[in-house]
């Protein structure tokens, strides 16, 4: 029982990531498709903010993987 | 520009050779475990057999736990285990009441439900579920040593220096990137002012880039100090990444993705960032420029803002790198969890896929935490123009 409730809170700890990390994607491409010339400085820019909005996302999958011990 | 797109293609080609290695490796592990489950499967049988009809019917095989078998793979040991029932033992070494207790973990015949007791200078120890502690007297109704309270022993520990499996693997990596360093520093002496070759020109690319793309934008002129931690830190997460995806024997350690160490190397990060930060620095996070009022909510506020950087880079190594670890046990326990060979090929496939995504994440992992120090260090030593 407990360890079903903890992967409902990992699943929604995942759409939360996928939410942000989805709108960052979108909102890079589009920077890219304007400016092509910035892509690399946008695809730095891109990594770190998916890499915080993951990081976000992780602690929740990590208090549920502790959850279910 | 163009050193980057050759780097690009030299990584591509070497991520397909291991790509490869690692597809082979997966299926080659995919055997050997489930010899294993069949061996523990008939001795448990033989084992019903012996017992007669104590047992309720429908108890002649073992169920498969494919939890307790990941958390097995992915968490630390004392063993270093190679395959079936064969492993290599590894220095156990505890300080106990009575001073410096040395064996090796061999002497534990696997055992790890606290039913086998090894003396050792007039002191018992036992071992349940990897962790090491003192034996009790008697044992109790299952042949074990330990008192059992909510399913976790109450008897005390020794305190556990143990070389185990982690250690061993940080070891090897440490070999490794010396190994590797020394010779390129070397070459970088001997051949100066010339092109690289060889290891050298493998190297230098990475080095370019973690000077070119992650030192000098983030923390800005003042770099160069810097520029030792971040490329050890670098390739430290690397190399024990790469080594962690390698299913056999001199890797499958799941290093950088033990809590401890990445822990290790966020604590680092705090103490380089904090004592490189100037008084621009303290007096943003001891005296923001707010209200008078507004103090003591600001400084909890500062001081959890300096603690959760950190922190957010431990999880996010950890998580990652478990979570990658975690999705390819799984898939392989899919095997044992239809019981049918026929569900290996696509088991394999998706490790095989899984295992790609892995060295891209190995990749980035290094990266993003190589990153974020840089970000962080550079917050702190930044000048300000107000």
């Amino acid at each position: 029982m407990i360890g079903s409730i903890a992967a409902i809170g990992a699943g929604l700890a995942v759409i939360g990531a996928g939410l942000g990390i989805g709108r960052i994607g979108g909102s890079a491409m589009e920077g890219i498709a304007r400016q092509p010339e910035a892509a690399s400085k946008i695809q730095t820019a891109m990594i770190i903010a998916a890499a915080l909005v993951e990081g976000v996302a992780l602690f929740g999958v990590v208090v549920a993987l502790l959850g279910t011990r | 520009m163009r050193l980057n797109t050759l780097f690009l293609k030299k990584l591509f080609v070497l991520s397909l050779i291991f790509a490869f290695i690692a597809g082979v490796n997966a299926s080659a592990f995919a055997n050997s475990e489930h010899n294993e489950t069949v061996l523990k499967d008939s001795a448990h049988v033989t084992e019903a057999h012996a017992e007669g009809e104590g047992h309720a019917a429908g108890h002649g095989e073992e169920p498969f736990e494919p939890t307790k078998v990941i958390m097995e793979h992915i968490s630390d040991s004392h063993d270093w285990h190679l395959w079936g029932h064969t492993s290599i033992g590894l220095p156990v070494i505890l300080y106990t009441e009575a001073g410096l207790v040395t064996f090796n973990s061999s002497e534990f015949h696997h055992d790890q439900e606290g039913t086998h007791v090894v003396e050792k200078d007039g002191q018992k120890f036992v071992r349940f579920e990897n962790k090491i502690y003192y034996a009790a007297e008697t044992a109790n109704e299952k042949g074990q040593y330990l008192t059992l309270a909510d399913e976790h022993p109450t008897n005390a520990k020794p305190l556990d220096f143990s070389i185990t499996k982690n250690v061993a693997s940080m070891f090897l990596s440490a070999i490794i990137l010396c190994l590797v360093f020394f010779s390129v520093a070397a070459a970088y002496k001997k051949r100066e002012g010339k092109a690289p070759r060889g290891l050298q020109s493998f190297i230098e690319p990475i080095i370019v880039f973690v000077r070119d793309e992650v030192a000098r934008p983030n923390i800005g002129h003042k770099y160069v100090r810097y520029m030792p931690f971040l490329l050890t830190v670098f390739f430290f997460i690397l190399i024990n990444n790469l080594i962690g995806l390698i299913p056999i024997f001199p890797g499958g350690a799941n290093l950088t993705g033990n809590i401890a160490v990445t822990f290790v190397l966020g604590t680092i990060t705090f103490l380089v960032t904090n004592f490189s930060g100037n008084k621009y620095y303290w007096k943003h996070v001891l005296a923001p420029d707010v209200p008078w009022w507004l103090y003591p909510i600001m400084l909890v506020v500062e001081v959890i803002g300096l603690l959760s950087k950190p922190f957010a880079l431990i999880i996010r190594l950890f998580a990652n790198i478990t979570a990658g670890h975690i999705i390819v046990l799984s898939l392989i326990s899919l095997i044992f969890i239809f019981k049918t060979l026929y569900i290996a090929p696509v088991s394999v496939a998706f490790v095989l896929f899984m295992d790609v995504l892995e060295l891209l994440v190995a990749f980035l992992q290094a990266f993003i935490f190589t990153m974020l120090t840089a970000l962080f260090i550079g917050t702190a030593v930044e000048e300000h123009h107000h």
